[in-house]
């Protein structure tokens, strides 16, 4: 067995792993993240990355654009970015 | 007051039938038979009135629900409504071929259950020969299929001194998930509990295992760690809370707030053929019953944690207490604490009889 622990970086190209389905829920007005035996509320902040989660678009990539639309610098969105998908990512939400 | 939020998930017990007789099984020790069982058009309809709801997730469940040969069916339906389906089995029904059609209707994820890292052991324990073979090559299936995999490994005092190598069987089997789940105290398990329960050292030592792999295998396998509480200091918030996330469905039809909670006596459960799922949801007696915060005797009423756990588990003080709606004797604040305790502590160090297996009993014909 191989698998290691995939680490964040800025060049990483997140994606939703083919289980992990973002969904919106009628019933509950809102977006949901379905994964195995859990179910996640994602807010604002979090749904914004999880969208851009296509496996095309780079960390980096996802700074930036936060950083537009927060009107933030992407300095100082970068770690928290990159500390979330790693958090996403240890607990199989995301692929790196 | 206004109605309970919509459900996250449905267990779907499709049936009770399955060819392991594992001594913890949380099905109840009255096992309904294949004639009670509900039809595929019955099931189609239960996954449309959940969808409809708000449930997000199903949990094909049984006994064995690969003993329905209408689950590819069953399993399309419900991903065609958007429920995230997940299969919870023991696997040595599946075939390769098999696999590739449940991935092929859509099917999200498996949950295969494991025994123990030692054939034999493991064979023993769920009363079937050459079953742990199966198992492991159902693994493969699942993956080659491109499915993610958890494995559920049951612990008791049988397996836990062999957690460490359950833990690498997990990894090597290329799960993402490992659920170290320790037996709970009911039906099965409760008539087994005896033969079952480990001790505290025995116990302590499995978290260890379980928070140093945690930490040595993040990103790689993600564990779900359910500890048995007869050694907790706060019960668990069994089921998320009564009647607040979850409903199972029987394989005859009957809805349930929790697998165990048919022990009760006094509540009569509603059956899905007879009423909608939203109604039977929001406003049958049963679910009601533990619902919310009102039913709660002290010292749960006025405990800052009432709506942490939920004052535990109702099957739990049933069983402890010979009340359902006492403090879970869990807590340590339960006037009944001590009693739990001691019976775990004197239960686990003595030889563990031997099991008490699962398995259907022919009910006797009703007199006239």
């Amino acid at each position: 067995m191989t698998a290691t622990r995939a680490i964040v970086e800025g060049g990483s190209l997140p994606r939703l792993p083919r289980h992990v389905k973002l969904r919106f829920n009628q019933r509950r007005n809102r977006w949901i993240v379905l994964a195995p035996e859990r179910v996640l509320m994602p807010d604002e902040i979090a749904l914004e990355i999880l969208q851009r989660c296509d496996g095309a678009t780079s960390v980096g990539a996802i700074v930036e654009a936060l950083a537009e639309t927060y009107e933030a610098s992407a300095d100082d969105i970068g770690g928290d970015v990159a500390e979330l998908l790693q958090d996403l990512a240890d607990k199989g939400f995301v692929e790196l | 007051m206004t109605g309970p939020e919509p459900p996250l998930a449905v267990l779907a017990e499709l049936t009770h039938r399955c060819p392991f007789s594992c001594p913890y099984c949380s099905n109840p020790l009255e096992l309904e038979r294949r004639g009670q069982e509900l039809d595929t058009a019955d099931w189609r309809r239960v996954l449309e009135e959940a969808a409809e709801i708000g449930v997000l997730q199903v949990h094909f469940s049984g006994g064995e629900p690969t003993a329905r040969t209408d689950l590819e069916d069953l399993v399309e339906h419900a991903a065609g409504l958007g429920l995230y389906t997940n299969l919870i089995t023991a696997g040595v029904l599946l075939d390769e071929a098999r696999v590739g059609r449940l991935a092929a209707a859509g099917l999200d994820h498996v949950q295969l259950s494991i025994q123990d890292s030692e054939p034999a052991e493991s064979d023993r324990i769920g009363g079937y020969a050459g079953g742990y073979q199966r198992k492991i090559e159902a693994a493969g299936w699942v993956r080659a299929a491109g499915l993610p995999l958890t494995v559920n490994a049951p612990m008791h005092r049988h397996n836990i001194a062999r957690l460490d190598a359950i833990i690498d069987l997990a990894v090597g089997l290329g799960a993402e998930r490992l659920e170290v789940a320790h037996v709970q105290y009911y039906g099965w398990g409760l008539k087994n509990r005896a033969a079952l329960i480990p001790t505290r050292a025995q116990l302590e030592r499995a978290t260890e295992v379980v928070e140093a792999a945690i930490e040595r295998l993040k990103g790689v396998l993600v564990f779900d760690y359910v500890v048995p509480d007869y050694y907790a200091h706060r019960p668990k918030a069994c089921m998320g809370g009564w009647g607040r996330q979850f409903l199972n469905i029987t394989p005859s039809g009957k809805v349930l707030p929790c697998h165990a909670a048919e022990t009760i006596p006094g509540l009569e459960f509603e059956r899905v053929t007879e009423r909608g799922l939203a109604e039977i949801w929001e406003n049958s007696a049963a679910f009601q019953r533990f619902r919310g915060t009102e039913w709660m005797p002290e010292p749960c009423a006025s405990c800052e944690r009432r709506e942490i756990d939920w004052g535990g588990c109702r099957c739990q003080a049933l069983a402890i207490t010979g009340d359902a709606a006492q403090t879970d004797p869990a807590c340590s604040l339960s006037p009944r604490h001590g009693e739990l305790v001691a019976l775990a502590e004197a239960e686990s160090e003595r030889e563990p009889p031997t099991f008490e297996y699962r398995r259907m009993t022919r009910k006797e014909p009703i007199e006239a």
